[in-house]
């Protein structure tokens, strides 16, 4: 027995996510109310695939440093010296190799300058392409969003491969006595599944919790930064914020099921499947909200989705705007004559042909939508483009935007009265390298064969800052 | 007729994982929720006709305890690929304002 099962009173287990996302805030307020409730761990997932394929490609979060090490700090702070666990999935927003490692570090800073001890558990998530190529051959990897079947090609080209883990390996770490678990790539509600299955209560209970506070306070309202406290049961769960201004109401949560779900019912996780159908939501207090009624569906097969990566070329971008009536209104041809100069002209140094991608969104015509935009005029009186070139290397890339922002520029079109110049540029430099471009190429569900083995645990003793592998566990 | 625009409380687009974009309406109370279901304009096809996807490829959904309807279809870019527009697909909600509702 270790404190974290002591503390566990029968049939209740109180968790804490501090925050929607490791680096995003959250009040110092509201974290101390929510401790003050003693939770039997605290929390937060710290990454997504919303903002895009790059940070897994680079391996790099897509927060700050110092946005994450204050929200880190904080944690760590309330509490370690109080020997609840404090937990963090998704390190570095892509939950890599090198994102674990910087969160690993990070937090060994802020022992050393906090002067904290605890033991430490390293979950990894990063694949061997040799395991996913054996399943694939097996028969034992299927698409995940209704995408094609996964190829040979796109294992052995992507840049890195994480796998999401879900709720076993936390279990594990907590039951070896970790008081800070650092993971890589876990399904958001995994961290709070283990945690509640921990307090000896049903999966459905776990699942449930996890969903409700995988986006810290996003299930209250009104919008605000906080915390969310969840009180989970046997055959309901009470959620509150613990930010003052903020309340769950029915709707607020009810509403918070449909958060980025492909459906409002049935959420998929590693061994089975949430049913949130017979869900009823009372009002409890004017700030907290009963959930009952959450099945949980076992899988036959132990499943795990992988998220992977390959890169495309480099990048590089130009912003420029037009103030010009004339210009704005023959705009659709004007963008075709400038891609046909900067074909040319690309040509001309060394560029083949199709050896770049060139895009032009128009903003105040069709920016945000592109091909779905309905409107197909505007009345706009200035219109803002962005151009992209996508290249393979970061040399014709740069060359290429170059050429493509002096052709937005200068050249000519019929009606033209102001030959100075077509374009408000708004910088010096004009142009933005990018770097590498990466895209989503694996988004695949494999048999992982049992929790465990995709997902290995390393253990640390922390003290102050100085670390020593422990070793001998499993 | 009354446009969405006025009649929900809530009309919004995100990603569901990077190949796909869900959007949701909600609407103000329960009544307004089972006058809308009852008039069948909110469905796969008028979400396959307003963001160019076969009606095949988009699942829809009323969901009465959030007095929502949700419908989650294909992106005809992956998030962050070369030429997207929206990586988080955050503002794909816009053609959705407009639907009519007949009073």
């Amino acid at each position: 027995m270790n404190a974290t099962r002591d503390k566990t009173s029968p049939g209740e287990v109180r968790l804490l996510a501090v925050t929607s996302i490791l680096g995003y805030g959250f009040p110092e307020s509201a974290l101390e109310i929510g401790m003050q409730a003693d939770p039997h761990m605290i929390g937060a997932d710290a990454g997504s695939t919303d903002p895009g394929p790059y940070y897994l490609g680079a391996g790099v979060p897509f927060c700050s440093r110092l946005s994450i090490k204050r929200d880190t700090r904080l944690m760590l702070l309330a509490a370690v010296p109080r020997g609840i666990p404090v937990v963090i999935s998704t390190c570095g927003g892509a939950g890599g190799e090198p994102h674990l490692q910087f969160m690993a570090e990070l937090v060994r800073e802020i022992a050393r300058e906090e002067k904290l001890d605890f033991k430490l558990a390293l979950i990894h998530a990063e694949q061997d392409k040799g395991f996913i190529k054996q399943q694939l051959a097996a028969g034992k990897v299927k698409p995940a969003s209704r995408r094609p079947a996964l190829t040979v090609e796109q294992v052995d080209g992507a840049e890195r491969i994480v796998a999401l883990m879900g709720p076993e390996p936390f279990e594990r770490a907590l039951e070896n006595g970790a008081q800070v678990i650092l993971a890589g790539r876990a399904t958001d509600p995994s961290i709070w599944a283990a945690g509640v299955a921990r307090g000896g209560l049903p999966p459905e209970m776990g699942w449930y919790a996890g969903k409700m506070l995988e986006c810290g306070a996003e299930p209250a309202a009104p919008k605000r930064d906080g915390c969310l406290l969840a009180r989970v049961y046997q055959d309901y769960i009470d959620l509150e914020p613990t930010n003052p201004e903020q309340s769950c109401t029915r709707l607020s949560v009810a509403n918070f099921a449909l958060h980025e779900n492909p459906s409002a019912i049935h959420h998929y996780e590693p061994g089975g499947m949430l049913d949130t159908s017979a869900c009823s939501f009372e009002q409890l207090t004017d700030r907290i909200v009963r959930v009952r009624g959450m099945k949980w569906v076992p899988a036959d097969v132990y499943t795990v989705k992988m998220e992977g990566v390959q890169r495309m070329g480099y990048r590089a971008i130009s912003m420029l705007a037009t103030r010009d009536p004339v210009l704005i209104k023959g705009i659709d041809d004007y963008l075709l004559r400038v891609r046909a100069i900067v074909d040319e002209k690309s040509r001309n140094f060394g560029v083949p042909e199709g050896g770049y991608k060139l895009s032009i969104r128009s903003y105040g015509l069709n920016g945000v939508m592109g091909e779905r935009e309905p409107r197909t005029t505007t009345t706009a009186h200035e219109l803002s483009f962005i151009l992209e070139v996508l290249a393979p290397t970061q040399e014709v890339a740069n060359a290429v935007i170059a050429i493509a922002r002096t052709t937005t520029l200068h050249a000519d079109f019929p009606g033209r009265m102001c030959k100075e110049g077509n374009m408000g540029i708004p910088f010096s430099p004009a142009d933005v390298e990018l770097g590498a471009s990466y895209e989503f190429t694996v988004y695949h569900i494999v048999d992982a064969e049992d929790p465990y083995h995709l997902f290995p645990i390393e253990y640390l003793d922390v003290t102050q800052g100085a670390t020593a592998e422990v070793k001998g566990q499993p | 007729m009354t446009v969405i625009r006025e009649l929900a409380s809530v009309c919004k687009s995100k990603n569901a994982g990077p190949f796909e974009v869900t959007i949701d309406v909600i609407f103000k109370s329960d009544e307004l929720f089972e006058r809308v279901l009852a008039t069948g304009i909110l469905n796969a096809a008028l979400f396959a006709r307003l963001y160019k996807v076969d009606e095949s490829q988009v699942l829809f959904m009323p969901y009465p305890p959030a007095r929502a309807f949700k419908a989650t279809l294909p992106r005809l870019i992956p998030a962050g690929a070369f030429d997207d527009r929206d990586v988080y697909g955050a503002q794909q909600h816009a053609p959705i304002l407009e639907v009519d509702i007949p009073d």
